[in-house]
């Protein structure tokens, strides 16, 4: 079985020291923020900017990770997540240009804790809704959002609001790309990436913001989840009533999940507003609720890593492919199928699912060692 | 945002007719979300390409015997049954591989539900996708160019040829009723009753209530639960079909994408009226229908899907389980 080789290279991980584990991880973020500089052959996308691709992809993993917290841990199914990436971009952009012209990063935690406070201002009414309601409810108040947002000529209707504030350049230094040649990478001094300006073209200054944050949600995640607000998290998804008996506050955990979801939203929507530098409605389509939740139930609901590499998928792979560009949605779909069919629990699930399986079949072949027996026999 | 009061008080009747029409095309599509929705708590996210496919198989059937004019009298009508009946046969037939193909290896495997609606997700945008180009999929065999009529336009809306003479049939006040409307309102009201009757009262509708109670106890008295599930999509497509021949009867024009929205209000419209509950879905599709119409009267059209969405919502904080309540046939703890 495949979980069997991945233990395995975890087992190897974890028995590693602890400064070996550290250099690993480093070696890993280095590796990470390099990578639109080595433009490497086969993952370089051809065509579009590389270092905008990347970019793209590190606000599906930061939006990724918010819905995760929403979805995988607290279990709400959220269908209109689109709406709070909504309210954060559309935030940003009224106080840096529409409406007002705050400086940035003045402008950034105002949109985040406005997204946060329409999260606690949706959640409470819709949390006490249970199940597949919620998400219907979610997936109206996402499009209430969206369409808000076409009518009303004050958020700019269906034009959309442009010259939106970029992050402020610290012109320091010149890094060089490399380019290859063949499998020899030379270093090309004519292309150059100016260290921290935030400009039109080049897009990797913005790529590395965007991985800087997420690598600071990775950590932030990793606290929430093993403290005791992840714990209730957990035991409100599990079984919501045995919760609150045991003295669990459920809804405000539910609201608590909601809310931090919608921070993580709305922080990447006002950064993805301020790399484009111009939105309208249609960057907040449906669809990209639905490409959201399939970035976190694909990669594996419950794990941070598995959410990122279902971030990658559904925000890289169109991408890398768009000589296809015809096909993209078809072979994203039938890509979708497949994943469902083979890894029903998600590319990288979570320690306890796989646990929880295991055991399942441990249990099942002490009650019915025939039953076992025969399907060995069949395949 | 001017309120039009003098305009909804003036039209009233038209808009609540109209309202209406829209309403049983939403009840009809809610039935197929609602049906699944009772027997194996997934919401079949594709049942929109379901619907899609069906509009389609009207449009073609229609164009390939209407010929030039309007031939009129009973030929009219052999060509509308032609439409609805192939409507329903595409409709049904996709529904039975979207069966197949996205749920079945799933639910053998006791898949987490999330990833179910993650495979119908991926099935709605293949389905989606091979209609908007299929061109390109006729390409590949070489049949595009015999079939450029049906494949051509590809991407953009293609209409029905107009064969219902659509004449005032009788007026409320000073209200005009239109023969489309009440052909609508009729025929969706009609197929509701049959399905809602097939389900209480026939033999496999008792396993379809049987298993969306208690699937395991159903199977331990000998219902055949692959079965009752093929059943379910089977009268879901049929539904589908019924709906998209109206749809096309009274919007006229298809695409490829049509199905998105109309699949989010119709599953709105199951919500809204219970989910799992078939006169629910009725009963949703039927408000939904008409309020969204007063609302877009009112609010001006551009406002019309935040009102359904709106109502929604509104309607749930109220009553959680929606306007019917929950389940096929009986109340399930």
């Amino acid at each position: 079985m495949t979980n069997k080789s991945s233990a395995g290279f975890r087992q190897r991980i974890i028995a590693l020291p602890k400064p070996a584990k550290i250099a690993l991880w480093v070696a890993l973020a280095v590796l990470a923020y390099a990578l639109p500089l080595l433009e490497p052959p086969l993952i370089s996308t051809p065509g579009t900017d590389f270092g905008g691709v990347l970019f793209t992809v590190t606000v599906y993993c930061m939006v990724a990770l918010g819905l995760n917290i929403v979805v995988g841990y607290a279990g709400l199914l959220d269908l209109g997540y689109v709406g709070f990436y909504a309210i954060g971009a559309y935030t940003a952009a009224i106080l840096t240009s529409f409406h007002a012209s705050w400086p940035l990063l003045l402008a950034i935690p105002v949109a985040v804790a406005v997204t946060m406070v329409s999260g606690v201002l949706l959640g409470a009414p819709t949390l006490r809704v249970r199940g597949d309601y919620l998400a219907i409810v979610t997936l109206g108040f996402g499009e209430i959002i969206r369409l808000t947002a076409v009518n009303i000529e004050w958020l700019g209707a269906a034009k959309g609001i442009s010259a939106i504030q970029r992050p402020p350049s610290i012109e320091l230094f010149e890094i060089p790309h490399l380019f290859w040649d063949g499998a020899v990478p030379l270093v090309d001094p004519d292309d150059t990436t100016t260290f921290l300006e935030f400009g039109v073209l080049d897009q990797i200054p913005y790529y590395w913001l965007g991985l800087t944050v997420v690598i600071v949600l990775l950590f932030a995640d990793r606290l929430i989840k093993d403290s005791r607000v992840g714990r209730a998290w957990e035991a409100t998804r599990e079984d919501e009533d045995a919760a609150e008996l045991m003295g669990v506050p459920t809804f405000r955990f539910k609201l608590l999940a909601f809310s931090t979801g919608a921070f993580i939203g709305g922080l990447a929507g006002a950064l993805y507003a301020s790399r484009q530098s111009f939105i309208n409605p249609m960057s907040f389509l449906l669809l990209f609720s639905i490409l959201f939740l399939a970035a976190v139930v694909v990669g594996g609901q419950g794990n941070r890593w598995g959410v990122i590499v279902g971030a990658i998928v559904v925000a890289y792979l169109p991408e890398r492919f768009r000589e296809f560009s015809e096909f993209r949605v078809l072979v994203f779909g039938l890509a979708l199928m497949l994943l469902s069919s083979f890894r029903p629990e998600g590319l990288l699930p979570p320690r306890r699912t796989v646990r929880a399986k295991q055991l399942e079949h441990e249990i099942e072949a002490l009650e019915e060692g025939q039953l076992e027996e025969e399907e060995a026999a069949r395949g | 945002m001017d309120l039009n009061f003098s305009f909804f008080f003036s039209n009233f009747p038209e808009l609540t007719v109209t309202g209406l029409a829209f309403g049983a095309i939403y009840a009809l599509i809610a039935l197929g979300y609602t049906m699944v929705y009772g027997v194996l708590q997934l919401i079949n996210f594709a049942h929109s390409e379901v619907f899609m496919y069906g509009t389609f198989a009207a449009l073609w059937f229609t164009m390939a015997t209407v010929g030039g004019g309007n031939p009129g009298g009973f030929q009219t009508l052999a060509i509308l049954i032609g439409a609805l009946l192939s409507a329903m046969a595409m409709s049904a037939l996709i529904a039975l591989i979207l069966e197949r193909v996205a749920y079945r290896p799933l639910i053998k495997r006791n898949a987490p539900r999330l990833i179910a609606l993650i495979s119908a997700i991926g099935a709605s945008f293949v389905l989606a996708e091979l209609m908007g180009l299929r061109d390109r999929v006729t390409g590949w065999v070489g049949l595009d160019d015999d079939l450029r009529d049906y494949v051509g336009r590809a991407r953009i809306n293609n209409s029905m040829p107009n064969i219902v003479d659509n004449k005032v049939l009788f007026s409320i006040g000073d209200a005009d009723v239109r023969m489309v409307d009440v052909i609508v309102i009729v025929a969706a009201i009609v197929m509701m009753v049959a399905v809602d009757q097939f389900v209480r009262r026939s033999r496999l509708g008792r396993g379809i209530r049987a298993t969306a109670q208690d699937p395991e106890t159903a199977a331990l008295m000998g219902v055949n639960s692959t079965r009752v599930i093929q059943l379910t999509f089977l009268l879901g497509g049929l539904m589908a079909g019924v709906a998209a021949f109206l749809y096309m009867l009274k919007i006229e024009v298809t695409k490829f994408d049509v199905g998105f929205l109309l699949g989010v209000k119709a599953f709105t419209a199951a919500v809204l009226g219970g989910i799992g509950n078939l006169r629910g879905a009725l009963v949703g599709g039927l408000v939904l229908g008409v309020v969204e119409n007063w609302g877009s009267a009112i609010l001006g059209s551009e406002w019309r899907h935040v009102v359904a969405f709106v109502l929604l919502v509104v309607i749930l904080l109220f009553r959680p389980t929606g306007i019917l309540g929950e389940s096929l046939g009986k109340a399930r703890t």
